[in-house]
C-alpha cells in the first residue's frame, strides 16, 4: 500500500514537473524577439505571405490558444512538426535522445570511478602528501567548467597529440550499418569491438570534459563522509578483529559514506545533462543538446518544446532513480 | 601464569604530553582485573595500546606489550594485527554506535572468523548462532538477519559479548561496557560478561570508573592517576584496607550497596595535590 501510494505522489509531482516546464519554455521562446517566420521567408515576402504562413503553423492566435492546442495534441501523442526539417518532432527527439543518454552514462561513470578512486585513494593516505596531491588535482578539476575543459581536452588530445577523435559521434568511414540510435549498446551486442572501439574514441573526449568536474564533487563529498566514518565506533572495532586499512575503509565505511554522496550525485548529474547541450555542440556530436542550439538559432518553436520536455523528463527520472537507490542502499529506509 | 603483561608503558600526544606515565600490569590467564580511575586517567588508553587503536593523536613512546610472552610492539603491523584478531578481542563501550548500520548482525559476528581466521561460512554461522544463544538471545537466526537499528541497547551489547567471544581469544578487554546502558540493563549485561568470562575461562581486563562494579566482576584490580599507577591489589584487599591515600579517598566517593544512605565524601584537595606531587616527581625523575 505504502508503495502504491508512493509511486502516485511521485507520478503527480512529475507531471506537475514537466507541465511548469512546458509552460514557462512556451511563453518565453513566444515572448523573446525572433520569429521563425521571418527565418523561412525569402527577403521581399509581402505581409500576405507572411500571414498565410503564420496561420499554417497557428502563430496568429493568443500564446494561450496556442498553448491549449499544443499541450491537447501533446497528450495524443503528437508533438508538432519541425518548422526546419519538417519532421515529426518525435522522432526527431527520440532518434537524437540514445546519443545523449550513452554520452551522459557515460561521463557519468568515468566521474564515478575517478572520483570514487580519488576518494578513497586520499582517505587511504589522509593526513600525508598524497591526500594533499589529491585535493590539489580535485580543487583544479573544479575551478574550470566543462566546456573550457573539452576545449583544453580538444587542444592537447586532439591536435597536439591525436589520441581521440573530436569530431562526430562514429567515423563514416568505417561503413557500419546501425539498425538502433544506441550505437555503443548495439555494437557492443554485436561484437562488433572495431566498432565499439571507434564509438569510444569519439565519446572519450566530450565524456571527459562532462566528468571531470563531477569527479571532482564526488572526491570532496565522498572523502569527507569517508574521513567523519573512520571515526566511528564500529571502524575500531573491526580494526581490533585484524583488518587492513584498506579493507576497513571499503568494506565498513564506504556503504555508510556513500548515502549523503548519492543525493548530491543526483542532482549533479542532472547538470551535467544540461551541460551535453554545448559540449556537444563543441564536439560536433550528433545528440539531443547539439539539437537544441539549431532549433534555438531557427527559432523551430515545436523542436525547442519537445527537446524542454525530453529533458526535464529526463531530470525528473534521475532524481526518481536517485531515490531508489537511496532507499535500496540505506537499511534504515528499507523497512520502513 | 600471566597472559598479557605490561611494562613501562608510555604513551604521548604528539606534543610531547604523557598520557600514560611507564605503566606496568599483569593480567593472568582466566583472571579478571579491573582497571579502575577517573575520566582521562588513561584507562581506556591502555586498552587501546593493547588492540593497536590509538587515536592518531598518540604516539607509543616506549614500554612492552607481551602476549602470551611475545612483544606486540616488535612485531610487523600485519603480523601484529592478525595475532591481536586471533587471541584479544573487545568488548565496546556504546553498543548504539558499535555495529556497523549499513550491515546484517550475523555477518558483523563471523567476519572475523571467516575472514581472518579462515573458518567455513556455515561452520562459523553455527558458531555465531551457538554464542547467541550463550547470551540468552532468542530465535539466534532472525537476529542474524536483522539490522542493529532493528534491536535494543541491551540486545546489541549482547551481539557485541558473543561476537568478542567468538574466536574463542584468550584475553578479553572490556571498555566500561556497562556505562552507555539503563541501570536496569547494567546488572544483566555485568552478569552475562562474568558467567560468559567463566563458561569461556577468558582472562579479562576490564576498564570501569565505577567501584560498585569492581566488586561484582573481578579479583584484582590496578588504580590510575593521571596516566601512572597508583595502586596494585586483590579486590578483597583493596575493599578492607586500600594502600594509597588516593584510593581511601576514591572509596569514600563511592556509594555503598549495603549503605545506600551513607554520606559520601567527594576527594579532598589534599589527596589530588599529593598525588599530582606524586607524578610531578615521576615526571622529573623521567627527564633525569
Amino acid at each position: 500500500m505504502q508503495i502504491v501510494r508512493t509511486l502516485l505522489t511521485r507520478l503527480a509531482t512529475t507531471i506537475i514537473t514537466l507541465l511548469g516546464a512546458a509552460i514557462i519554455v512556451f511563453v518565453v521562446i513566444r515572448v523573446v524577439p525572433g520569429n521563425p517566420i521571418a527565418m523561412m521567408l525569402p527577403p521581399g515576402a509581402t505581409e500576405a505571405d507572411i500571414a498565410r504562413l503564420e496561420a499554417l503553423y497557428g502563430l496568429d492566435k493568443s500564446i494561450f490558444e496556442q498553448f491549449l492546442i499544443w499541450i491537447g495534441n501533446v497528450l495524443q501523442g503528437d508533438f508538432g512538426t519541425s518548422i526546419t526539417t519538417r519532421q515529426p518532432v518525435f522522432d526527431l527527439v527520440i532518434g537524437r535522445l540514445p546519443a545523449t543518454l550513452e554520452l551522459s552514462v557515460m561521463a557519468l561513470l568515468i566521474a564515478i570511478v575517478v572520483g570514487g578512486s580519488a576518494a578513497l585513494t586520499a582517505t587511504l593516505y589522509r593526513g600525508t602528501k598524497v591526500e594533499g596531491g589529491i585535493d590539489v588535482a580535485g580543487g583544479v578539476a573544479l575551478s574550470l567548467p566543462d566546456f573550457l575543459w573539452g576545449l583544453a581536452l580538444i587542444l592537447v588530445l586532439g591536435v597536439l597529440w591525436p589520441l581521440f577523435h573530436i569530431s562526430g559521434r562514429v567515423s563514416p568511414s568505417l561503413g557500419f550499418e546501425f539498425n538502433t540510435d544506441f550505437y555503443l549498446i548495439e555494437a557492443l551486442v554485436r561484437f562488433r569491438f572495431d566498432v565499439v572501439l571507434d564509438l569510444l574514441g569519439h565519446m572519450f573526449l566530450p565524456a571527459l570534459a562532462l566528468a571531470i568536474p563531477l569527479a571532482a564533487i564526488i572526491l570532496q563529498l565522498l572523502k569527507q563522509s569517508l574521513k567523519e566514518c573512520m571515526h566511528d565506533d564500529y571502524i575500531t572495532l573491526a580494526r581490533t578483529k585484524g583488518y587492513s586499512e584498506t579493507s576497513i575503509i571499503a568494506r565498513d565505511a564506504l556503504p555508510n559514506a556513500i548515502l549523503p554522496t548519492l543525493t548530491l550525485v543526483g542532482v549533479q548529474f542532472t547538470f551535467l545533462i544540461g551541460g551535453t547541450v554545448i559540449i556537444e555542440r563543441l564536439f560536433s556530436y550528433e545528440g539531443l543538446g547539439n539539437m537544441a542550439i539549431d532549433a534555438v538559432i531557427n527559432r523551430d518553436l515545436p523542436l525547442i518544446q519537445g527537446i524542454v520536455l525530453v529533458f526535464a523528463l529526463l531530470f525528473t527520472l534521475v532524481n526518481l532513480l536517485v531515490d531508489m537507490t537511496y532507499a535500496a542502499l540505506n537499511p534504515r529506509l528499507r523497512h520502513a | 601464569m600471566s597472559y598479557l603483561t605490561i611494562k613501562d608503558l608510555t604513551v604521548r600526544l604528539k606534543n610531547g604530553v604523557p598520557l600514560l606515565r611507564k605503566v606496568s600490569l599483569e593480567v593472568k590467564s582466566g583472571e579478571v582485573r579491573a582497571l579502575v580511575g577517573e575520566s582521562g586517567a588513561g584507562k581506556s588508553m591502555i586498552g587501546k595500546a593493547v588492540l593497536g587503536i590509538l587515536p592518531r593523536a598518540a604516539k607509543l613512546t616506549g614500554g612492552e606489550i607481551l602476549l602470551d610472552g611475545e612483544d606486540l610492539l616488535t612485531l610487523p603491523p600485519k603480523a601484529r594485527r592478525a595475532k591481536i584478531g586471533a587471541k584479544v578481542a573487545l568488548i565496546p563501550q556504546d553498543p548504539l554506535t558499535a555495529l556497523n548500520p549499513s550491515r546484517r548482525v550475523g555477518p558483523q559476528i563471523t567476519d572475523r572468523l571467516v575472514d581472518i581466521l579462515g573458518w567455513k561460512r556455515k561452520q562459523a554461522e553455527d558458531r555465531a548462532a551457538e554464542l547467541l544463544d550463550e547470551v540468552h538471545i532468542q530465535s539466534p537466526e532472525r537476529v542474524m538477519r536483522s539490522y542493529p537499528h532493528e534491536l535494543s541497547g541491551g540486545m546489541r551489547q549482547r551481539i557485541l559479548i558473543a561476537s568478542a567471544f567468538a574466536a574463542e581469544p584468550k584475553l578479553i578487554i572490556a571498555d566500561e561496557p556497562t556505562t552507555a546502558l539503563d541501570v536496569t540493563v547494567q546488572k544483566q549485561i555485568l552478569k552475562l560478561i562474568r558467567e560468559m568470562q567463566e563458561r569461556h575461562d577468558t582472562a579479562l581486563l576490564f576498564v570501569t570508573h565505577d567501584l560498585g562494579v569492581v566488586s561484582k566482576i573481578s579479583q584484582s584490580l590496578t588504580v590510575l592517576y593521571a596516566g601512572m599507577v597508583i595502586e596494585e591489589t586483590d579486590v578483597r584487599t583493596f575493599f578492607a584496607e586500600p594502600g594509597h591515600a588516593y584510593s581511601r579517598a576514591l572509596l569514600a566517593a563511592t556509594p555503598k550497596y549495603t549503605d545506600p544512605d551513607g554520606s559520601l565524601m567527594p576527594v579532598p584537595d589534599s589527596i589530588i595535590s599529593q598525588v599530582e606531587q606524586q607524578v610531578a616527581a615521576f615526571d622529573a625523575q623521567l627527564k633525569r
